[in-house]
């Protein structure tokens, strides 16, 4: 059993419900009719534009051409991370620090996944390994930015503290021992929270749309749950690099606070 | 022997100075706000990228870890800060604290077990002084060190930091902008006008 098609009349049925919303937006002044209207401008042509390149790819599965697909997933996620902070730190660095982290997190938890534990011949077969890879990227990039936003954040306003410890002697590491802490948690908030809640508070999307294409709940479940613990390692690794990364950035060699490495 | 040498030292466009301290000597620093008190002291607590070499006694800044050169060469800032919920989270080990030195700043032993978010700017000042000693520092950079303290206070918080100096043999360099307690307590002073440009105090010998 497949899933029942959708026609271009289907789509538009549910956009007059967004297009509605950003009437009522325009009639209440909450000044997001512009927002909304550029994101489901962008979400319906980003997607059907994927949607032709997976369609191609699908057809010729070479490593490279997936090989190709996913660096530009993770240039596209690393922009998003810089974007996302408020004080970010200066220049290419900065975009390779999380970029890097993404990288490091993702596309190894990524590879462990296809190449170990679904075993599919061959293990890059992007039917598998192009919808993985981007839950993963989403879900890390998420974390990554949060808590490299929180960490840089929280230094900025407490660096009179962090100093003051630093000249009581601390090492940098203690020094901002609690920040790190924070940071970390709040990347890793959400996926935990979501790993928590599955099941009874929320169907998760991909379970829900494996469901919708006819696999049985049972199959569905089991892809949901191996997905949730991938993020949550893909996260939890992407964050520590990311922390770490960023904490090194803003301390030298002689352990002092160099603020001036990030922008603004 | 403890002796605090500052040789060819520059940071941002400062410099370069050279200053020696002996030990038990207080040098005074007084000078126009803005000048760069505050930087050289930092600099000096390697808490700022310098050039220049720093020395306190046989142990050279560039060969040791900075956490160990701050804890020798320790630096009390203008305005201490406070990041756990009580005084006694604050010190390695606050039952370790003479009673003579708690009660020297007007406190006695309940005071570890205050709120921070309960004292007053003074009294966070004397406590970052003991704070600082409990390192047992071999030399002191103070950051105008009483400034937040009424004159009862200002004299006890002199008093204990000259009898540090002296019983560990520690030189101190005090920045100050009140020329009547440089002459209390600094053996001799110099002037940093606006372009950071040292230059020795009159009357020296203060006492």
């Amino acid at each position: 059993m497949g899933v029942k098609p959708l026609s271009p009349l289907d789509l538009s049925l549910a956009a007059t419900l967004v297009l509605l919303l950003g009437i009522l937006s325009w009639r209440m002044r909450l000044g997001l009719e512009k927002r909304l209207a550029i994101s489901a401008l962008r979400t319906t042509v980003q997607l059907l534009f994927i949607g032709q390149v997976l369609r191609v790819l699908f057809s010729n599965a070479s490593f490279l051409f997936v090989f190709a697909i996913s660096m530009v997933m993770l240039t596209v996620a690393g922009r998003e991370v810089v974007v996302r902070q408020h004080r970010k730190i200066r220049g290419f660095q900065g975009w390779m620090l999380g970029t890097g982290s993404m990288f490091i997190s993702s596309f190894a938890v990524a590879f462990f996944a296809l190449a170990v534990i679904i075993g599919n011949d061959p293990w890059y077969t992007p039917q598998y390994a192009i919808p993985l890879l981007g839950m993963l990227l989403g879900n890390t990039m998420n974390g990554i930015s949060l808590s490299m936003d929180r960490m840089t954040e929280a230094l900025w306003q407490q660096r009179q503290v962090v100093e003051q410890r630093l000249l009581l002697g601390q090492t940098s590491r203690e020094a901002i021992q609690e920040i790190r802490q924070q940071a970390m948690r709040s990347g890793m908030i959400p996926i935990i929270n979501a790993m928590a809640a599955a099941g009874l508070v929320s169907l998760p999307g991909m379970m829900t749309g494996q469901i919708l294409g006819g696999s049985s709940p049972m199959d569905a479940v089991k892809y949901q749950i191996l997905i949730m613990f991938l993020i949550c390692a893909g996260t939890g690794f992407g964050v520590m690099t990311a922390i770490t990364l960023t904490s090194r950035k803003l301390f030298d060699d002689r352990d002092r606070l160099r603020l001036e490495v990030l922008e603004k | 022997m403890s002796r605090l040498e500052i040789d060819n030292l520059t940071f941002r466009d400062h410099g370069p100075y050279s200053l020696e301290i002996v030990g038990r000597e207080c040098l005074g620093l007084q000078g126009a706000s803005g000048s760069g008190k505050t930087l050289l002291l930092r600099a000096i607590a390697d808490l700022d990228p310098h050039g220049g070499s720093l020395r306190l006694g046989d142990m050279l800044c560039a060969e040791v870890p900075a956490p160990l050169w701050r804890k020798s060469v320790a630096l009390l800032p203008a305005e201490s800060s406070w990041w756990q919920d009580t005084v006694e989270e604050h010190f390695h080990d606050f039952s370790s604290l003479t009673a003579g030195s708690l009660k020297q700043l007007g406190f006695d032993f309940e005071v570890g077990d205050w709120q921070i978010s309960r004292l007053s700017t003074g009294e966070k000042q004397r406590l970052a002084v003991l704070r600082l000693l409990e390192n047992r520092p071999g030399a002191l950079l103070l950051d105008e060190p009483t400034a937040s303290l009424d004159v009862a206070n200002i004299e006890k918080v002199e008093q204990l930091l000259l009898e540090y100096s002296r019983e560990q043999n520690a030189p101190l360099l005090w920045v100050s902008h009140d020329p009547e307690q440089l002459a209390r307590v600094a053996d001799r002073s110099l002037f940093m006008d606006e372009n950071g440009k040292l230059t020795i105090l009159g009357g020296e010998d203060g006492g």
